[in-house]
């Protein structure tokens, strides 16, 4: 199996280039459902997957401290890819899963990735009682009562490491954008998310050296769209801050030709967001780290003037690559400045 | 192509010998090939008996040898996968006259009856002359050519081979045409014929 | 210097024409045929590894089921338990009549090292998964009709295989369970014991050089001891024209180094000499090669599908490696046969006489030193023949059986003339007979090319007739019902049953399941109890109830290679799929590489595992096998599914045909090549030969009859060597269908005579001999008597 044609399927969840290679599936949804504003999200149903639109993903980073001492991230991702909008049993392909697994020490970052087919059972999403799966990795809902996702226990397992954790959530669900219509690009396309960005986090790494005991705090993003991004965006950078007073800070920037399209928003201790549109947020890359081969910005300044907030971000490990059929940049953070906390990191799009 | 023989005229009549001399290149042995029928020249005849071997095709000349004329090489050309007995009596079978005992007797005579079993290879040059001779004079042919037939021995073997084929073309009332570059071996012969650059002189 | 002496040494062959034109020849005819066996082996076992990559069964391990089919549900389970394995669908459809192997994929779990098919085209993985794309050789895809799934063709495909995602695969063949499970090679770690997860599932071992590859050895084998045999038929010729042209440019070795030539300059210029004309028929004969091979290998591709099921292209690749290996062959065979002559004249004494010497003329002693040679060889082929086992030792035997026959054939001759000379009342034939004799040495070459040639053809003939007799013999006893009818489901086979029931004397069904036999992967069939098996089945050896026993269940019928492989007897216990059995009976089955058992239907439905085939066959009077015919397709079944014992007989005895085609084809080069060799040896002995011819010509003979005569000896030569090609020829065919094909295929065949085709061998070699003497014959009969005169004049 190519490498080059596996990344070219799942350029649908995760990148502008997308967008310049497969001609028209940027803009054009060709038969699959459209996030429209003013829709409501209802649950558990929409923890579950929607076949209907193109991509979709369940996306979980860890920030988590070690009993050691030191400073560990954990990602775990299954994104899901519709070839055609539906969904059946038997041998039906329309819907491609894959998972990533990230496990990111000071001076190591294990990588693991899988693939399957939708409806014979090797992967897929179950909204109540809630479970997503791909092989042996899971995220299975322990939550007795309330949201399903209230309380987690996730795993995966790589050549090198593995993990399991249990999480459980402080706060609510919190949606992004307009109640969960988030907006992509000057030009109007959107996608649904929502998060749960308040869970406590305790468990276990398995580590080349052994298990290492840790806890932390985790934060769930959930999307799905069928039209991501504009044609002409070639990346993003896209940060998720735990702040020590216990607010919470989504935002990224989508870099595309004309200049940077940036989104924010500022979640309350007690889950209140507040969102903020084009150019509120402001990011500049700092320092450029030489990994894989290229040139990628792993300090960056962040700025929600409209917050006071004036940071810069230090990762765990500059390294933090995830080696991938579609490569990327995704890792654990420190940030100092104005407020002081963790958070994770994701670029894309750096050649 | 070069003129080898011009103008040369000669006969030998039945029971006589005849030497032939001259130096190398002098014509001789194409001489003792055309009277042996072997080749024919380009213009003449030559007389045998009552037939003009220049009038005679292959086949016709082919049958005249087996049956009238016997030749010796200076090189002997005996056959070398047959035994000394073999190659003696060779040519009078071919010639349909094989006579066991007169073969034995020429072997006898020519001092080759211990050596009858014996391969050429196996022999010296003058016993394979013997042999050679033995052969020709077993098939009782009319007339004997020889081409230096001792030109390839020793002055002594020389002497008693020539003496062995005189006496035995005697014997059976053959003529002989011997070519030869040796006077005192010519005079040895009735008669002797000088050929040089073609042409005859006495 | 150098040069002056070179252009001197290489004057030779332009005065020497027809020497130079017999060695480049028999170099090139000798590299043709070597290097077109090694290209026609190359291309196939090119596509057994392209066939065993295709699903990364050369490197990785994988798990298969013990019987049947890995149901999803399995797979599935083995992947949630954290084990990387990829599912592999793997059967037949048919496309237009012929069989075509398909085989599903998973591109999304397919570990990169079995990746079959490259889809990292634009869309290319959306066509494969979505679209159903296949992937084909071109052969394969040209028969693929419209209404199917597009194709995309590939030549590293093997011919007669479909590469389709598992969607397509599962509905083409109608299945929902894979035939195995590929294993990544890496896997995570904290994994739990595939034994637990599982238990049911066989770990598979990457396949070491895969089991066509194993199974077609054989065959390779077989073809590349003929390759050898033309290469040293071929090697003759060579061996002959260098010694030739080296002895009668003895005079002027010793006038160059005479001049001052060095010795080792010498040699060297003779040695760069050889390398010349050795590249230049190299290069001819691997160009040669390449006809043949490419003429070839359509009949040899046909073989390995007939014979084992092997899928081999058509079409020839070229390969660099493969033109310089044949280049090299040339160059090897070259110093091979120049050695012995490059060594004679390193040691030439300066003085030596300048006469040659008669070309390679024997003693007595040196014919009987060989014959002792050969007679060891035989004597050593004897005793392998006896104590020895395995395929090469096969081969080897067949090696000393042949080389020590052409050892003793010199001296064979020599007494075999000798006796003849017993007989002989006239001088003419008593020298004919002498003169024949005294020739063999400098034709014992060029004759045991041609007895080698000729015992070849007597042993591959007399295997190939005895095999084909047998063969016949046998698929009467296998095909003993009139009708073979194929359901297309277990439906439409009940229907049938139940429209056939009355209509016909017996409905036999024929079932079987896949199943390890002896840890081997094989096929166990089922049969009821009826009377076309106790009357007709090939049974070697049985128990003397056998029918009875196996209706009752009591035990199973294996094949011969089985038998022979296992070294099983009746009585003896065999292990089938899960179960053990008592051997009752042994059958023969050619045609087929594996395994293969007999249990009773019953007892084959006891094993668990999926109990596979649609077919019938009836028995029926002959009389009624139209109206039949007509009953079953007017209740709907297609005409093609419906074959007649005839059909089926015709078609066994095409594959048949066409798997020794190529033997044959081979066979007849290498008797060419022997006549040839006769050809050059007497064009070449012809000038060497007019000092022995020219007394008896001045005795009387006309060059006519001295012609004929010679045309007479190359005849008698050729007669006796015939005479003892014969006994050689049937020794050969006895190792092979005895020994060889014991091993190398599992069958043993009875060894049937057939003396006409002697005749027509012999009346070959005749024929070939007075052709190749024909030509030289000619030249003396119209030679001027200049030429004969010479000799008498000259020094020789």
């Amino acid at each position: 199996m190519s490498v080059r044609a596996l990344a070219f399927l799942f350029w649908l969840w995760a990148t502008a280039l997308f967008a310049q290679g497969f001609a028209g599936l940027g803009t054009d949804a060709e038969g699959f459902a459209i996030p429209q504003r003013g829709t409501e999200l209802t649950f558990p149903n929409d923890h579950g997957a929607h076949p209907d639109y193109r991509i979709e993903w369940w996306y979980l980073t860890a920030v988590l401290e070690g009993e050691d001492g030191r400073d560990y991230g954990v990602q775990w991702t299954l994104f899901r890819s519709a070839l055609a909008p539906e969904s059946s049993a038997g041998w039906d392909t329309s819907q491609l899963w894959m998972g990533h697994a990230g496990i990111t020490t000071p001076d190591r970052h294990f990588v693991a990735e899988r693939l399957a087919r939708g409806s014979i059972g090797q992967a897929g999403v179950v909204a109540d009682p809630f479970e997503a799966w791909i092989d042996d990795w899971s995220m299975t809902s322990t939550a007795a009562t309330d949201d399903q996702l209230d309380a987690l226990t996730i795993t995966a397992r790589g050549m090198e490491a593995a993990y399991t954790l249990d999480l459980t959530a402080t706060g609510p669900l919190v949606f992004q954008g307009d109640r969960g219509y988030s907006v992509k690009s000057a030009s109007g396309q959107a996608s649904y998310y929502y998060s749960q960005p308040f869970y406590e986090v305790s468990g276990e790494l398995t580590l080349p050296d052994g298990p290492v005991p840790v806890t932390g705090k985790a934060w769930l993003d959930r999307e799905w769209s069928s039209q991501p991004l504009a044609a002409d965006q070639t990346g993003w950078d896209w940060f998720s801050l735990h702040f020590n007073d216990g607010a919470k800070l989504m935002g990224f920037g989508l870099r595309g030709a004309t200049g940077v399209f940036t989104s924010a928003t500022y979640i309350d201790a007690d889950g209140t967001p507040t969102p903020y549109g084009d150019g509120a947020l402001t990011l500049t890359p700092l320092t450029l780290t030489a990994v894989a081969g290229r040139q990628v910005p792993t300090e960056w300044r962040v700025e929600l003037p409209a917050r006071g907030i004036d940071i810069t971000t230090q990762p765990t490990n500059p390294q933090s690559w995830m080696d991938t059929l579609f490569p990327y940049w995704e890792g654990p953070l420190r940030f100092t400045g104005s407020h002081a906390g963790v958070g994770y990191l994701e670029m894309t799009g750096y050649e | 192509m070069q003129t080898v023989l011009r103008d040369v005229s000669l006969s030998l009549e039945a029971g006589k010998s005849l030497a032939l001399t001259g130096e190398s290149g002098s014509g001789k042995s194409t001489l003792l090939t055309l009277v042996a029928g072997l080749d024919a020249p380009d213009s003449g005849a030559i007389r045998f008996q009552n037939h003009d071997l220049t009038q005679m095709d292959d086949a016709a000349r082919a049958d005249l040898r087996r049956g009238e004329i016997g030749v010796i090489f200076q090189q002997f050309n005996l056959i070398p996968s047959l035994d000394v007995a073999a190659n003696i009596a060779f040519h009078a079978r071919l010639a349909g006259r094989a006579d066991g005992e007169w073969c034995s007797e020429l072997a006898h005579h020519l001092g080759l009856a211990d050596h009858l079993t014996r391969y050429p290879e196996q022999l010296s040059g003058g016993q394979q002359q013997r042999v050679a001779i033995a052969r020709t004079l077993a098939a009782r042919p009319k007339l004997v050519l020889a081409d230096e037939p001792t030109g390839n021995l020793d002055e002594d073997s020389s002497d008693t081979v020539l003496d062995l084929l005189m006496s035995g073309v005697r014997d059976t009332g053959a003529a002989l045409l011997m070519v030869t570059h040796s006077l005192r071996q010519a005079k040895k012969l009735d008669r002797r014929l000088h050929l040089s650059h073609g042409q005859v002189s006495p | 210097m150098k040069r002056a002496a070179f252009s001197a040494l290489i004057s030779h062959w332009r005065k020497h024409p027809i020497q130079l034109v017999s060695l480049l020849l028999g170099l090139a005819l000798a590299t043709a045929l070597w290097s077109g066996v090694q290209a026609i082996n190359a291309e196939a076992r090119a596509s057994y590894d392209r066939a065993a990559g295709i699903l990364g069964q050369d490197e990785l391990q994988r798990l298969e089921p013990r019987t049947g089919t890995i149901p999803l549900a399995d797979y599935i389970a083995i992947r949630r338990a954290g084990w990387l394995v990829s599912p592999v669908m793997d059967g037949f459809i048919n496309l237009n009549g012929s069989r075509v192997r398909l085989i599903g994929i998973d591109p999304l779990t397919t570990p990169p090292q079995s990746a079959p098919v490259d889809l990292s085209g634009d869309g290319d993985l959306q066509s494969f998964v979505r679209n159903g794309l296949f992937f084909a050789h071109p052969d394969t895809a040209a028969q693929i009709p419209s209404t199917l799934p597009p194709v995309r063709t590939t030549e590293t495909l093997t011919p007669g295989i479909i590469i389709a995602d598992l969607s397509t695969a599962a509905d083409l063949l109608q299945t929902d369970s894979f035939a195995r499970l590929i294993l990544a090679p890496e896997q995570p770690i904290n994994l739990p014991p595939l034994s637990d997860v599982a238990p049911d599932l066989l770990l598979v071992a990457p396949e070491e050089g895969n089991d066509i590859a194993r199974l077609t050895d054989s065959f390779h084998l077989n073809l590349t001891a003929f390759g050898l045999l033309s290469f040293g038929v071929g090697l003759f010729i060579v061996h002959a024209a260098i010694g030739l042209a080296f002895e009668q440019r003895r005079p002027l070795f010793r006038t160059l180094r005479a001049l001052g030539l060095r010795k080792s300059t010498l040699l060297g210029l003779l040695a760069t000499e050889l390398f010349a004309l050795a590249l230049i028929a190299g290069t001819l004969g691997v160009a040669l090669g390449y006809l043949v091979a490419a003429a070839l290998l359509p009949d040899v591709a046909a073989t390995l599908r007939g014979l084992y099921g092997a899928q081999v292209s058509g079409a020839l690749t070229l390969n660099p490696a493969w033109w310089l290996s044949g280049l090299a062959i040339a160059l090897l065979g070259t110093a091979v046969a120049g050695a012995q002559s490059l060594w004679r004249t390193a040691h030439l004494p300066i003085l030596a006489p300048a006469q040659p010497r008669a070309w390679a003329i024997a003693s007595l002693k040196s014919l009987k030193r060989q014959a002792l040679g050969g007679a060891g060889l035989i004597a050593l082929a004897t005793l392998l023949a006896i104590y020895g086992s395995g395929l090469t030792t096969g081969f080897i035997l067949l090696g000393c059986l042949l080389v020590g026959a052409a050892l003793t054939l010199p001296l064979f001759l020599h007494f075999a003339l000798n006796l003849a000379s017993k007989f002989s009342r006239t001088a003419l034939s008593d020298w004919t007979l002498a003169d024949t004799r005294q020739q063999v040495p400098g034709l014992s070459l060029a004759l045991m090319a041609l007895l080698l040639a000729m015992a070849a053809n007597i042993g591959v003939g007399t295997m190939v007739s005895s095999f084909r007799v047998t063969f016949t013999g046998w698929l009467d006893q296998r095909l003993a019902a009139q009708l073979y009818v194929t359901a297309r489901d277990e439906t439409e086979a009940a229907d049938l049953a139940n429209l056939l029931d009355g209509q016909v004397d017996a409905i036999l069904p024929i079932r079987y399941i896949e199943a390890s036999i002896e840890s081997a992967p094989g096929q166990i069939y089922g049969i009821i109890d009826d009377v076309t098996y106790r009357e007709n089945w090939p049974l070697i050896a049985a128990d003397p109830d056998v029918w009875d026993l196996l209706a009752a269940g009591e035990g199973a019928l294996i094949n011969e290679q089985l038998s022979l492989r296992e070294n099983l007897a009746p009585g003896d216990p065999v292990t089938l799929g899960r179960a053990e059995f008592t051997v009752l009976g042994v059958y023969s089955d050619y045609g087929n590489p594996r395994g293969e058992a007999i249990l009773s239907l019953a007892q084959l439905r006891a094993q668990g595992a999926p109990v596979q085939g649609l077919n019938f066959a009836l028995r029926l009077p002959e009389a009624r096998v139209n109206e039949v015919t007509d009953l079953l397709t007017s209740a709907g079944l297609p005409a093609r599914n419906i074959r007649d014992q005839a059909a089926i007989k015709a078609f066994s005895l095409d594959v048949f045909e066409r798997t020794f085609t190529v033997t044959g084809a081979l066979n007849a080069l290498t008797l060419g090549v022997a006549a040839l060799a006769l050809l050059t040896s007497l064009l070449t002995l012809s000038t060497m030969r007019l000092p022995q011819l020219a007394p008896v010509w001045a005795m009387g003979l006309t060059r006519a009859k001295l012609a004929r005569l010679e045309l007479l000896r190359a005849v008698i030569l050729a007669a006796l060597t015939a005479l003892i090609a014969l006994p050689v020829g049937l020794a050969l065919a006895w190792v092979l269908l005895a020994i060889v094909n014991v091993e190398a295929f599992g069958w043993r065949l009875p060894m049937t005579l057939f003396p006409r085709d002697w005749i027509g061998l012999f009346i070959a070699a005749l024929i070939a001999a007075a052709l190749s003497a024909a030509w030289p014959a000619r030249r003396l009969a119209t030679r001027p008597a200049a030429d004969l005169i010479k000799v008498f004049a000259h020094e020789r």
